[in-house]
């Protein structure tokens, strides 16, 4: 661990000394691709469709971004990452982005030198375990084994969480979740842990998902957004204002296809978004009708919720903490002025 | 004294009897090597009880009640209960050609065929023209590189598009072809008496043998990236297929190097008499017969590397398993991976068998002189 850290310490200072001159902006305007980074797949978080186009929740944030940088949502190199491989691949530049499921933390943001763009799933970390097991609190689980992804903060909390409540258990160490799904129905483990919105992704793909239960307790927080390598303001304001403009849109109900027509509405905020008011766009570097792409390639905040992992799909998540704040969730983009 | 006391005098060999029964035929047979003593018996009876517990149910999944229909699990499920092979069907593209463009897929398939051909001469030795075919296989790799990125009259195609069994047969065969040369130059450069040449040559290959192939792997898609200017981003598999080059020429060095020792000093003597220089001797004695010896050590590291090839999903690159896993979540289809994951070992399986196959025939054929 120690040494990974050190290991993205380093490249960040020789990739910072060199990549002073030239922004991500124009690398990925000359490049004509927006390289993004995504997990190895989790279902409805990210995932390859019939035609072999990515597609999921963590896509359709670089699709956005794509969309109002590029003009064109379909212009995304993708590289699937691990939990282990994710940091460094973003530090070396290998990518100009990561949309994965990854947790918002202080040596994150401060040690490993990365911004996060925003928040665009508030989750915890649970437990799954099948129901023949017979527990029904993460505090029964003493001498199980527990499948668990490495290089993630799942890791550590589980560590934390167990040492702090007496209970022993045995690691059993997995790179993917596809992996550990397939050891967790395979017997290997009797409990998988990882973020709770996965939990429930996995249960949905199980043939029998009534067998398997999710445990009451949440024992950690897992603010999960995409994020960015530090150094470059105006990169990060691009990730972070496309995600605030999803949200703000879901917030006023403005879906991706009325996105046009409500350009000249009567709302400020909405045309300050849309580019009929203020040249907001330029001072991001873009365009007017960047947010009119980013809201066209998959729609606001609610409708990629509900088209990837919203109650009506097979994951089922419902909205809970992510709802908007004046619904009761915690969602809250600042104010577009 | 008469002779006639004697009742019966053989005038002649008589009819050999038939074995008995339970000698020959097929109960002989099962006799013989079923049954032979109590204890073949007994094996022969569990080996026929894990038969029926193991492989019976398996046929009875794979192919009895399996499904071939529906487009989604729910729907496949429907049909049969055992393995859902309309998976497979569904994303055998994807398997085979990765995420390579639906109107540029000819030419991974030309390219593959093209690739069949440079085969031709070495499985067989009549083939009329089998020089030019050798000379073509040499300019194969140029052809192959056009054909799959494009550049000209045919458009360029990402190579992050390249996947599935396209992409394992690319750093396969990328992997085999150059460093076996590569290893035969690092062999003889271990061996040489200049020094200077020596000493690179053991440092270069016990570097390689001492770090993992994964480590390689992940300077290449990671750590490189630091050494070079932003902006100048020079392919990741290209790197890739530098490192794993590198790789397996350490391990073809040391098996060649092994079969250089295995040659008598009198064949380079004899050599030297003959007045032949160092290429000559090399190529001409020593070489014909140190690879000769080699050749089963070299095959297994190719069979190695094959399968290693599988590590480049650690790094992003969607190797079939890299494939299957991002297929598998999609929540249509999700929680085949048992499926996925013995397709894909057929796959592989299939290739190798091949692979040691050939090796044995090579053996056959170049068993010209001593057995070792
Ligand atoms: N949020 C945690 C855990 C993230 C994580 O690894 N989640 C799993 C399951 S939800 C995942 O995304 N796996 C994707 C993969 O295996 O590629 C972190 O950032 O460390």
């Amino acid at each position: 661990m120690k040494l990974k850290y050190t290991l993205v310490a380093l490249g960040m200072v020789a990739f910072g000394a060199s990549s002073a001159v030239a922004s991500t902006l124009d690398d990925v305007k000359a490049h004509g691709m927006l390289k993004c980074g995504i997990s190895t797949g989790v279902p409805g978080f990210a995932f390859t469709d019939e035609n072999g186009n990515w597609q999921g929740f963590d896509p359709a944030i670089c699709q956005a971004v794509a969309a109002a940088v590029l003009g064109d949502s379909s212009k995304v190199e993708y590289t699937p990452t691990t939990g282990k491989t994710r940091f460094t691949t973003l530090a070396s530049g290998e990518i100009d982005m990561l949309a994965r499921n990854t947790t918002w933390t202080f040596s994150r943001d401060v040690d490993l030198k990365f911004t996060f763009a925003g928040v665009n799933y508030y989750d915890g970390q649970g437990f799954l375990v099948p129901s023949s097991l017979g527990v029904s609190s993460a505090k029964d689980l003493n001498g199980s084994s527990v499948c668990i992804q490495t290089g993630t903060t799942t890791e550590l909390n589980l560590a934390e969480y167990f040492r702090l409540n007496n209970v022993s258990y045995e690691p059993v160490p997995i790179e993917t979740n596809e992996e550990a799904r397939a050891n967790y129905m395979a017997g290997r483990c009797d409990v998988y842990t990882t973020d709770a919105s996965g939990l429930a992704a996995s249960r949905s793909t199980f043939e029998n998902p009534s067998e398997h239960v999710i445990l009451p307790e949440i024992i950690s927080k897992e603010p999960l957004g995409p994020l960015v390598r530090h150094g470059d303001d105006q990169w990060a304001d691009i990730v972070r204002w496309v995600l605030n403009v999803l949200i703000i849109a879901d917030e006023k109900g403005v879906t991706g296809a009325q996105a046009q027509e409500v350009a000249a509405g009567p709302d400020p905020e909405l045309d300050r978004i849309l580019g009929t008011e203020g040249a907001y766009g330029a001072m991001l570097g873009l365009d007017r009708d960047w947010a009119v792409r980013a809201l066209n390639a998959n729609g606001n905040y609610g409708e990629i919720f509900a088209k990837y992992i919203g109650e009506e799909t097979l994951v089922g998540l419902a909205r809970g903490l992510n709802a908007q704040w004046t619904q009761g969730g915690i969602l809250y983009a600042p104010p577009f002025r | 004294m008469a002779n006639t006391s004697k009742a019966y005098v053989a005038t002649g060999l008589s009819k050999a009897l038939p074995p008995p029964l339970n000698t020959t035929g097929v109960i002989g047979w099962i006799r013989q090597n079923l049954f032979r003593t109590w204890f073949d018996g007994a094996l022969t009876l569990f080996a026929l009880y894990l038969i029926v517990v193991i492989l019976m149910p398996s046929i009875d999944w794979i192919v009895v009640t399996a499904s071939f229909e529906g487009m989604s699990r729910a729907e496949c499920r429907a049909v049969g209960k055992g393995a859902c092979w309309a998976f497979i069907g569904e994303r055998l593209d994807q398997f085979v050609y990765g995420f390579y463009p639906l109107e540029e897929r000819w030419r991974v398939n030309l390219a593959g065929l093209l690739l069949l051909i440079t085969l031709v001469p070495l499985v067989f030795d009549k083939v009329p023209g089998r020089m030019y075919l050798f000379g073509y296989g040499l300019l194969y790799p140029a052809i192959a590189y056009f054909l799959l990125t494009g550049g000209f009259v045919l458009p360029e195609v990402d190579t992050q598009l390249f996947g599935g069994i396209m992409l394992t047969i690319l750093v396969g065969i990328t992997g085999i072809t150059f460093s076996l040369p590569l290893g035969i130059l690092l062999a003889l450069a271990r061996r040489s008496d200049m020094i200077f040449i020596s000493v690179m040559a053991v440092a270069f290959i016990e570097f390689i043998r001492g770090v993992p192939l994964i480590t390689l792997l992940f300077v290449a898609s990671s750590m490189l990236n630091y050494f070079f200017p932003p902006g100048t981003s020079f392919d990741l598999l290209v790197r890739v297929l530098i490192m794993v080059t590198l790789f397996s020429a350490g391990y073809i060095a040391e098996t060649v190097r092994g079969g250089l020792q295995a040659i008598p000093n009198g064949q380079q003597e004899a050599a030297d008499a003959l007045g032949l220089g160092y290429w000559q001797s090399v190529s001409l004695i020593i070489l014909p017969q140190a690879l000769k010896i080699a050749i089963p050590g070299i095959v297994n590291i190719f069979i190695g590397l094959f399968k290693d090839t599988t590590l480049v999903s650690i790094i992003g690159l969607l190797d079939p398993i890299g494939i299957g896993r991002a297929a598998l979540s999609d929540i249509k289809w999700a929680g085949l991976s048992t499926e996925v994951y013995l397709f894909v070992a057929l796959f592989f399986f299939v290739c190798c068998f091949a692979m040691s196959r050939y090796s044995m025939y090579l053996e056959r054929k170049l068993h010209t002189g001593y057995k070792r």
